[in-house]
Formats: C-alpha cells, sequence, structure tokens
C-alpha cells in the first residue's frame, strides 16, 4: 500500500510539451510511473515520443481521460497559465492534481484550491511542490527516484530538499510515500491530510514530519495528532534562525510577529508527544530510534 | 512587499477608495510647497515600513505651508526603530468624528480570504482582537465570488456600522475589494476609516501588501520597490536571479531547496555556539539547477560580503547530480579567480556522490574542503568563520 498514488495510477502530464514537462516526464517514465499521455492546449492530436513511448497529447484534462483513463494529473504549466490548466483538470473531475509550477500568485491558487472544495472531486497537491513518490510503484513530480526504495516510512515535508535529504538519511529503512506538499501560502494537501492518510495506510508503520516557520500548519497538525494518530511521528522544523519579516524562499516561509516562529512550532509538536530533532540527521535518529533500527 | 502610506494611499485613490488630497517630499522646502497646494491644515506622516511612527513623533499637525515645512524638517531624518524617514506624505487635514477599520486579507489557516471589519478604528487593531474581540468582525470572502454589494452589506452588518454611514462603507469594501484583487495584494488595510464632521467616509491611513509572485502582470508593481531601503548585496543578488538574503552573522552559506537552505542556517547556529557564537551571515538558495554560473554568481555575491569569514556550501544532488554540482563549484572558482579568498567548505550528498567527491578531491583547490555530513560541514565552517 502507499498513499495517495500506487502502481495502477494512470499519470497524464499538463505541460508535457514544455522543456520541465519533457524532462520530468522522461524521468517519471524512467523509474516506473505509467505516464500515459499530456495536455497542451492548441496541441492536441499531437504524438511524443519521449524515450521510446509515444504519448498522445490532448487539448483538455477531460479529452485526455476519456482516453486514457488517466485518474493522476501532474501540472508543468508555467505560472502564467497555471490557473487555467488546474481549472481545466478540475472540471474534468480528476481525481489528483499534482501541481509542481513554482511562483503561482497566491490569488490563482487560493482561486483554483476554493473552486476543487466546491467541486469537491478533485485533490490538489502543491503548488510550489516537488510531488509525491510511492517507490516502485509511482513517482508523480520531481523527486529523485533513486535515493531509497519502498518500506514502512511515511514522508511529509513543505521542502522539496529536505524531503530528499530525510529520504537519502533513512534510505536503508525505505518510504511507503513520500509526499512534499509545497511551501506556498495556499497549498491543497496539507500535513494533516497527509496524517491522516498514513495513519490509515496499513504499510506505513512510522511517519516523519517536515515543517518550516510561517502559518500554523505545524501547529494544527501537532493537534490533530493528538487525537488521530498512534503511530509514531518525529518531527523536523527549519527556520529557527530566520529573522521577522524576510520572506526565506517559499513564499510562506515568513515569520510575522509571534506567528510562525519554529519554536511555536517545535512546542506545539512535543507537546502532542511527537519527538523533534535539532538536525534532519538527529530527526532521522530519533525515528530509528523508536524503529529499533 | 509591503508598500508605503502614501503608495497605499495613491493605489487607493487609482481603484477609487476615498481619500484625502495628498503628496510627498523628501525635503523640508517640497514639504512647504506641497501644503501651500493642498491648502489649511495639513498633516506630516513620516513613510516608514513600520508601526508606532505616531508614537515615536512621526506625525504631526501643521497650521500652515511654514509650519509643514518645520515639522518636516524635524522627521525627515529621523530614526523610527531602525527605519530613517526619507519621505513624508503631506496630507490634508481632515476634522474627524469617529474611526473604524476594515481590512482584507489572505487567511493562509483557513486557505481563504477574510474581512475583518470594526467600528473601532484607530488605535492598534490587535489590541482589539484581544481585549475586545466582539468588536472585530471577521468574515471569510471566497476566492472565486469575491466581495459582491450583497457581502458588502452583510460584512457592514456583521461589524455593525451605523446606518448613516452603511452604504458609504459597502461601496468603499467594493473598491478595497478591487485594490485586493485588481492589484494581486495580500494585505489591504484601512486603519483609521474615518468619518468626517461633514458625514463623509475616508480612507486615512492605509498599508497594502503585494505578493511578489504576480509581478508578471503587474507591471507597474516593479516602480514601488524602495531601492533606498534595499541591501547592495541582496539587490545584486536580485539582478542574478538569486534568492539571497542578508543576515548578521559571519558564515557565508550556499545551498540548494529553500528548506534546506533554512536547516543549513539553523545547523550552522547551532554549531556557532561552541565556536564563538558565529552565525550564518546570508541565505542563499541557487534552486534544482545548481550550473557553474549559477554557482560562481552566488559565490561572488558571498565572497563580496566583508562580514563573510567562511562559507559553507551545502547541496543535496538530486536532479542535478553531486558530480554536475562539483563541476560547477570547480569551474566556479575558476572563474572567480583570485576573488576567492575565503575557505569554503563543501557537503555533498546524494545521486552521483562519490563522483562529486572525487571531482572536487582531484581539483584540490587549496581554499576547498569537504566534509561528510551536513551536522560535521556546519561545524568546520563554523571553526573555521571563529579564526
Amino acid at each position: 500500500m502507499s498513499i495517495f498514488i500506487n502502481d495502477a495510477s494512470k499519470v497524464i502530464v499538463q505541460g508535457m510539451t514544455g522543456s520541465e514537462g519533457t524532462k520530468h516526464t522522461r524521468r517519471m517514465l524512467a523509474s516506473g510511473t505509467k505516464v500515459v499521455g499530456g495536455v497542451t492546449p492548441g496541441k492536441g492530436g499531437q504524438v511524443v515520443d519521449i524515450d521510446g513511448h509515444q504519448l498522445p497529447v490532448f487539448n483538455t484534462v477531460a479529452e485526455a481521460m476519456s482516453a486514457t483513463g488517466a485518474n493522476v494529473s501532474v501540472v508543468f504549466v508555467p505560472p502564467k497559465f497555471a490557473k487555467a490548466a488546474v481549472i481545466d483538470a478540475i472540471d474534468a473531475t480528476m481525481p489528483l492534481v499534482v501541481v509542481i509550477t513554482e511562483g503561482i500568485p497566491v490569488h490563482d491558487s487560493a482561486s483554483f484550491y476554493t473552486y476543487a472544495q466546491t467541486k469537491g472531486t478533485t485533490q490538489i497537491i502543491g503548488p510550489n511542490c516537488p510531488g509525491l513518490i510511492s517507490p516502485g510503484k509511482s513517482n508523480v513530480g520531481i523527486i529523485p527516484a533513486d535515493i531509497t526504495g519502498a518500506g514502512p516510512i511515511g514522508l511529509v515535508s513543505k521542502s522539496g530538499t529536505l524531503t530528499y535529504q530525510m529520504m537519502y538519511e533513512l534510505r536503508d529503512i525505505g518510504f511507503s510515500t513520500a509526499v512534499g506538499i509545497g511551501g506556498d501560502p495556499v497549498i491543497g494537501t496539507t500535513h494533516i491530510d497527509c496524517l491522516r492518510a498514513f495513519q490509515d495506510d496499513p504499510e506505513t508503520t512510522a511517519i516523519v514530519m517536515i515543517g518550516e516557520i510561517g502559518g500554523d500548519a505545524e501547529e494544527r497538525a501537532a493537534a490533530f495528532i493528538s487525537e488521530y494518530v498512534t503511530k509514531p511521528v518525529v518531527g523536523y522544523v527549519a527556520g529557527f534562525t530566520a529573522p521577522e519579516g524576510k520572506t526565506m524562499g517559499h513564499a510562506g516561509a515568513i515569520v510575522s510577529g509571534s506567528s510562525g516562529t519554529a519554536q511555536g512550532k517545535k512546542d506545539a509538536l512535543e507537546a502532542a508527544g511527537v519527538k523533534v530533532g535539532q538536525t534532519p540527521s538527529e530527526t532521522a535518529r530519533l525515528l530509528r530510534a523508536i524503529m529499533g533500527r | 512587499m509591503d508598500l508605503f502610506e502614501y503608495q497605499a494611499r495613491d493605489i487607493f485613490e487609482k481603484h477609487g477608495v476615498p481619500v484625502l488630497a495628498a503628496s510627498v517630499a523628501t525635503t523640508a522646502d517640497e514639504a512647504e510647497k506641497a501644503a501651500a497646494t493642498i491648502g489649511g491644515k495639513v498633516v506630516v506622516k513620516a513613510q516608514v515600513k513600520v508601526g508606532g511612527r505616531g508614537k515615536a513623533g512621526g506625525v504631526k499637525l501643521a497650521e500652515n505651508p511654514q509650519d509643514a515645512r518645520e515639522k518636516a524638517g524635524a522627521i525627515l531624518g529621523m530614526d523610527i526603530k531602525g527605519h530613517t524617514v526619507r519621505t513624508v506624505m503631506i496630507a490634508a487635514a481632515a476634522p474627524i468624528e469617529s474611526e473604524y477599520y476594515l481590512a482584507i486579507l489572505l487567511d493562509r489557516s483557513n486557505r481563504t480570504f477574510l474581512v475583518m471589519a470594526s467600528v473601532s478604528g484607530g488605535m492598534d487593531i490587535e489590541e482589539v482582537a484581544h481585549t475586545a474581540p466582539e468588536k472585530l468582525a471577521k468574515i471569510p470572502v471566497s476566492a472565486v465570488d469575491g466581495i459582491s454589494l450583497a457581502k458588502a452589506k452583510e460584512i457592514v452588518a456583521a461589524a455593525q456600522f451605523p446606518a448613516d454611514v452603511a452604504d458609504q462603507v459597502a461601496d468603499v469594501l467594493l473598491k478595497l475589494w478591487d485594490v485586493f484583487q485588481g492589484e494581486d495584494a495580500t494585505l489591504v488595510e484601512v486603519n483609521p476609516l474615518v468619518k468626517t464632521k461633514d458625514g463623509k467616509v475616508i480612507a486615512l491611513d492605509g498599508k497594502v501588501t503585494l505578493d511578489d509572485n504576480a509581478d508578471f502582470r503587474q507591471p507597474d508593481h516593479e516602480g514601488l520597490v524602495d531601492q533606498a531601503a534595499e541591501n547592495p548585496l541582496e539587490a545584486a543578488a536580485k539582478e542574478k536571479g538569486l534568492n539571497y538574503v542578508k543576515l548578521e552573522g559571519e558564515v557565508g552559506i550556499i545551498g540548494n531547496g529553500a528548506g534546506l537552505v533554512m536547516s543549513t542556517l539553523d545547523v550552522v547556529a547551532y554549531a556557532g555556539e561552541k565556536h564563538g557564537g558565529v552565525r550564518p551571515a546570508n541565505f542563499l538558495d541557487i534552486g534544482g539547477g545548481a550550473s557553474a554560473q549559477i554557482m560562481a554568481d552566488g559565490l561572488s555575491i558571498i565572497l563580496g560580503d566583508k562580514d563573510v569569514k567562511s562559507v559553507f556550501v551545502n547541496v543535496f544532488g538530486g536532479i542535478t547530480a553531486c558530480d554536475a554540482v562539483a563541476n560547477g563549484i570547480v569551474q566556479a572558482l575558476e572563474l572567480l579567480g583570485p576573488k576567492a579568498t575565503k575557505p569554503i567548505v563543501v557537503r555533498l550528498d546524494g545521486n552521483n556522490v562519490v563522483e562529486g567527491r572525487a571531482i572536487l578531491a582531484k581539483a584540490a583547490h587549496p581554499l576547498v574542503e569537504q566534509a561528510d555530513t551536513m551536522d560535521g560541514a556546519a561545524n568546520r565552517a563554523a571553526e573555521l568563520a571563529a579564526k
């Protein structure tokens, strides 16, 4: 098992004909992901050869779904056109839409998130995220597939490279699914959504949760862990040294006043019984101790 | 990007939000002229992006142009909580009867927009929210539907605005929504929104935060950047398209990915506790690509920071594998030549790490040393900075 994606996931790539889209389609295919086609408005009817895979291009997500049976879409469309692409996927009732694109205006992401909530048929992951991987089954997005294999750890993180780092630290144990939820102020899938799914996934036996400064998602996740999660959770929070009022790379990573500080998040997680590491390596050691590995 | 009050006022005016006549001045002379043009009593207001300027003496009433000149002369150059006053706004003075509060903002927690409204404006709204939360109405606004006239009326009723201003406040709300959406703002705040003695509702002071991600469709926003306040290193980095924030410490940091770089800053600060309290000197995320040119640009920004005593390059090889990153570092040092003067600790992990480390070992640059782990590298970089 795994969460959100598995070996039956059929993936279409929105923006497949662009340079990023093509590059990552190639990598997803190489890691065994069932990529079944792409969507680029105006290029419908073309067939693209990517490493010997003949992938049809469609004008809309609805056409792609009916022709291929796709149930996951991954979005590599530039910020300017990302909102239209996601709305297209929501209108087609695509069950899972993973938005990799960085730099989408928050009015656009708030708008497509609200629209998806209203329709109630699409789960969005991201934007500004690395996507998710269930090693050996499916890899949707840009997470390097060769860091580690399948195993019992579930990972949820706001940050891409910290996801990779943590997978690398624990590469001998392996992961059920690693989800990069993104560092933007408005994201479609939260820590809580992933924690719930990992708790309910029989193959996941322990969970790593990586947060960073800004917002109150980690505090909310801590409250959720107290009431719902019985599996062991270890945590890591980045940004203890970030000064107030400076955005640290991610649009959402900013400390304003007393809210959103790393210390506040660490305290909340520890109060919920989550062991929080001071560095990524220490966090990995905490998990090893719990798992006896 | 946070705007100055005068920039917020101009944007309000552009979208039809009622504001008072005003102009800006950077000298006492200009202030006098501006006051003469406006006529009557004026208010001289320090333009700083920090709260509490009134208490600090940064807002003064002037009786006439000569008085405005003197008041502006006193306020210009003032230091308000570390912000130097370079500009004042000269605004018409209005006889105020009541002060209200209105704001539209992004509500991250609920992933929607939110209006906050109160008839107890003027003072610190956080104080109101804390001591008398019932006086601050909070109404969610759908990012799809926005604020319609009906929604505006609902907000006005919820915040219990008096009947004689209800229509005007509803109209201001519609126009503020126009600002919020039209300008890609994440915060539009009016405090105070006032009713004057003759019954007019006017936005007296405003705060606007714009979303930098929307710059591609907001060409006017480039002109709103406060060049004077920008750190020269940050400005140079921005020109090169690098994500750089100057901090106070001594260890220069380069990494790939915002989260990993934030984590690197923390790990260096912890390591620094054992080495005389050295701290990270900057945040610099070179992103996924990490080509030689980007690495050279990043290194040259960091080596140009006189506070930097050592550099820590922390890269996890993902899509760009470690061998490519190592080649980038070697070529960057060739490009920089004698400009590279400070010790550089490199930690590579991830894809093709063995090849990457071998490339650095073979190049054997005298300034570069490698470390196996992130914690070990941080310790070494802190140690070198403390020397």
